[in-house]
């Protein structure tokens, strides 16, 4: 019983992953209509933004959580000028072959200077070590990962659902030339929405760099499962992509413990699950 | 018409002049590295092993003596279907007489196939798995480098000897990490330990928390590793985190790279014991090569064992078919050639190739140097003991090779 709530809190660990990747994807999704398979990549950035940031800089773990997704989003939003906004009304599928390449392309880039077996970032010293907490020995880089991620991710929420600019941004994507008529920059927003999803894409990689290797294709190996989560939670919602990333890090987590065999397989599993039983994914609205 | 008719048989005759020219012993051989290029691999593998190739090549000599030598490199990826297909093509299409490298024991066990059915020579170096020297050896393979079975008795023995005789596998979950566990068991249960339990995890995981937690619960005082790559050096990563080797388990890392090293960084890695075959700063020799061949690559990095094998096992290729005068495109005979001669070379010094294609040399137990010990940024490891080149790998009296029963 004690191994169980130690992998429900692994889980959940993972699961704070899964949400603020999935969520960045359902806020570009949601705001631009676009499937950006490059998110993969943008996450791989933020890692090595935080690496070079610390032994080029010297800057340590804290600015790079600041700086490393301001960087990214900067290099997103000058993909969405000079790329992406022309894709604007046309089929899903150039949106996606094109992110698919761009994302390629970086890692390819990556991949040629540093190779594949990665870079060892250590854990900020404030966040060493670990606590007992009787059940499991958690360490507290991990607690924090999940603490600071529901955060984030509700921040992100509250941003789009209740504020005055969120709705500006929703009835963009609605009907962008009524928004138009009242003075609003639609396609500056636009821009701007790319650039936070990035920025969210990066910080992910920030977290995730103390503990995974710094390497080109950590984000590629990442990707598939995050958008079988933002299928589930249904494409664009983003609380249901919140909830599902953190309920599908539990889901793995569990099958890590009762066959680990198929912790690699379970989210497509259950996304096939979901698929049939209900095409618009758990909390999506019918397009 | 007749004239036309003519014409066209003399231009048969002499197309099949010429081809049965080259199907007998020319001086002219192609070589096939088939590597992981891009994935968890590449670094210990990869563009390291083709270049390590073509080192071979040049340092072999042959070319000045009228030798034509190609070389061609592909990708398989780490799936045995792309791999086999790429074997096929490079024997039927391109005309590969040998194929080199292969890390990845489910794809090498698969391209073994492949190489034994088209008569072509296998120089494996990158593969793991004893099978290709035991249950499944052939005629038209030799393995060089390294095997489950010298890492799992050098290593597993030299631990137990020290007390460590509870253990719990993290095992990758394919062939490779299949004859790693079993080969270390054997080698646990033989010394008086005992296997407490372990989990499978798939290829290329990137969060082995949930498998730590479950080798932590099990109390067992070693944690072996039966990994490489990416995901040894996660495990050892995130079991420092979780407060493993500080909670007194001790971890055992079963395969490890100097590529590996250098990602977990010595700050996490120190302390760490293992087994290699090859270490770039082992003596002058490997010295001299690994300067040339940092040189050369490009992100700067030293040869790892898997493409010194390369290097090493090309070179006494070259030798068989200089020995045999000419390339009789004969994958069997020119295996058959290399086992009747001693392995001699700078990076692995003397040993042989023995009757079920398996080539002993020296193994050296390492151990992972304090971060106030390095010197340099490749400086990383302690030589701590020397297993000889007959005692290191298989015995032929207990190797299941059908080769070794005529």
């Amino acid at each position: 019983m004690q191994a169980l709530y130690a992998q429900l809190l692994v889980g959940l660990i993972n699961g704070s992953f899964y949400a603020l990747l999935s969520l960045g994807l359902a806020v570009i999704f949601g705001m631009l209509n676009i499937i950006n398979f490059a998110h993969g990549a943008l996450y791989m950035m933020g890692a090595f933004v935080a690496y070079f940031l610390l032994n080029l800089g010297g800057i340590n773990y804290w600015w790079a959580l600041i700086i490393a997704p301001v960087v990214v989003g900067v290099f997103g939003m000058i993909l969405e000028r000079t790329m992406l906004q022309w894709l604007a009304g046309l089929d899903h599928l150039y949106g996606l072959l094109l992110t698919f390449g761009i994302a390629l392309i970086v890692q390819g880039v990556f991949q040629n200077y540093f190779g594949s077996s990665g870079l060892p970032y250590s854990i900020p010293d404030q966040l060493k070590g670990g606590v007992n907490l009787g059940f499991m020995f958690l360490p507290i880089y991990r607690g924090w990962v999940v603490i600071f991620s529901l955060v984030v991710c509700l921040a992100t929420w509250f941003l789009i659902e209740k504020t005055q600019l969120g709705a500006y941004l929703r009835a963009a994507t609605e009907n962008p030339t009524l928004v138009r008529a009242f003075g609003i920059n639609v396609p500056r927003m636009i821009t701007l929405t790319y650039g936070l999803g990035v920025g969210l894409a990066a910080l992910a990689g920030v977290l995730s760099a103390p503990i995974n290797q710094v390497r080109p294709l950590m984000g590629a190996d990442l990707i598939i499962v995050v958008f079988a989560v933002v299928v589930i939670g249904g494409m664009g919602s983003i609380m249901g992509s919140i909830i599902t990333g953190f309920a599908l890090g539990v889901i793995e987590g569990l099958t890590k413990y009762f066959y680990p065999e198929a912790s690699n397989t379970v989210v497509f599993v259950l996304m096939v699950v979901v698929l049939l039983v209900k095409p618009t994914g758990l909390t999506g609205r019918a397009a | 018409m007749r004239n036309k008719i003519s014409a066209l048989l003399l231009g048969t005759a002499m197309a099949l002049s010429v081809a049965s020219i080259a199907s007998a012993d020319d001086k002219v051989v192609k070589i096939g590295v088939l590597s992981d290029q891009s994935g968890l691999y590449a670094d210990l593998a990869g563009p390291g092993s083709t270049l390590a190739a073509q080192m071979a090549i040049e340092d072999s000599g042959l070319k000045a003596k009228g030798w034509t030598i190609d070389l061609i490199s592909g990708d398989h990826q780490n799936k045995p279907d792309i791999g086999t297909t790429i074997a096929r093509q490079w024997f039927d299409v391109d005309k590969v007489d040998t194929i080199v490298d292969v890390p990845n024991s489910g794809v090498a066990l698969a391209v073994n196939n492949v190489v034994k059915e088209k008569n072509g020579v296998y120089i494996n170096s990158g593969a793991a798995t004893s099978d290709l020297t035991n249950a499944q050896c052939t005629p038209n393979t030799v393995h060089w480098t390294y095997d489950t079975y010298m890492l799992a008795h050098a290593t597993g023995q030299a631990l137990v000897k020290a007390g460590g005789d509870t253990w719990f596998f993290l095992t990758a979950d394919y062939a490779f990490g299949a004859a790693l566990e079993r080969d270390t068991t054997a080698v646990i249960t033989a010394n008086g330990g005992k296997v407490v339990g372990g989990v499978k995890h798939p290829l290329n995981t990137a969060d082995f928390s949930s498998f730590l937690l479950q080798a932590q619960a099990s109390k067992a005082k070693i944690i072996g590793l039966a990994n490489a790559g990416g995901d040894t050096t996660n495990s050892i990563k995130q079991a420092a985190e979780f407060g493993i080797v500080k909670g007194g388990q001790k971890l055992a890392a079963l395969l490890l790279f100097l590529t590996d090293v250098k990602a977990i960084g010595l700050e996490t890695a120190q302390g760490l014991n293992f087994t290699e075959t090859f270490y770039w700063d082992l003596n002058d020799n490997t010295r001299a090569f690994s300067k040339r061949f940092s040189e050369k690559l490009k992100s700067g990095a030293p040869p790892t064992m898997v493409q010194a094998g390369v290097y090493a096992g090309l070179l006494h290729y070259f030798k068989a078919l200089d020995a045999l005068g000419g390339n009789p495109h004969d994958g069997a005979k020119v295996v058959a050639k290399m086992k009747t001669m001693p392995t001699d070379d700078p990076l692995f010094g003397k040993g042989e190739v023995e009757a079920n294609g398996r080539v002993t040399h020296d193994a050296y137990l390492f151990e992972v140097k304090k971060p106030s010990e390095s010197k340099g940024p490749w400086d990383f490891y302690k030589l701590v003991g020397t297993v000889p080149g007959n005692q290191a790998f298989t015995p032929l009296d207990k190797s299941a090779c059908a080769l070794l029963k005529k």
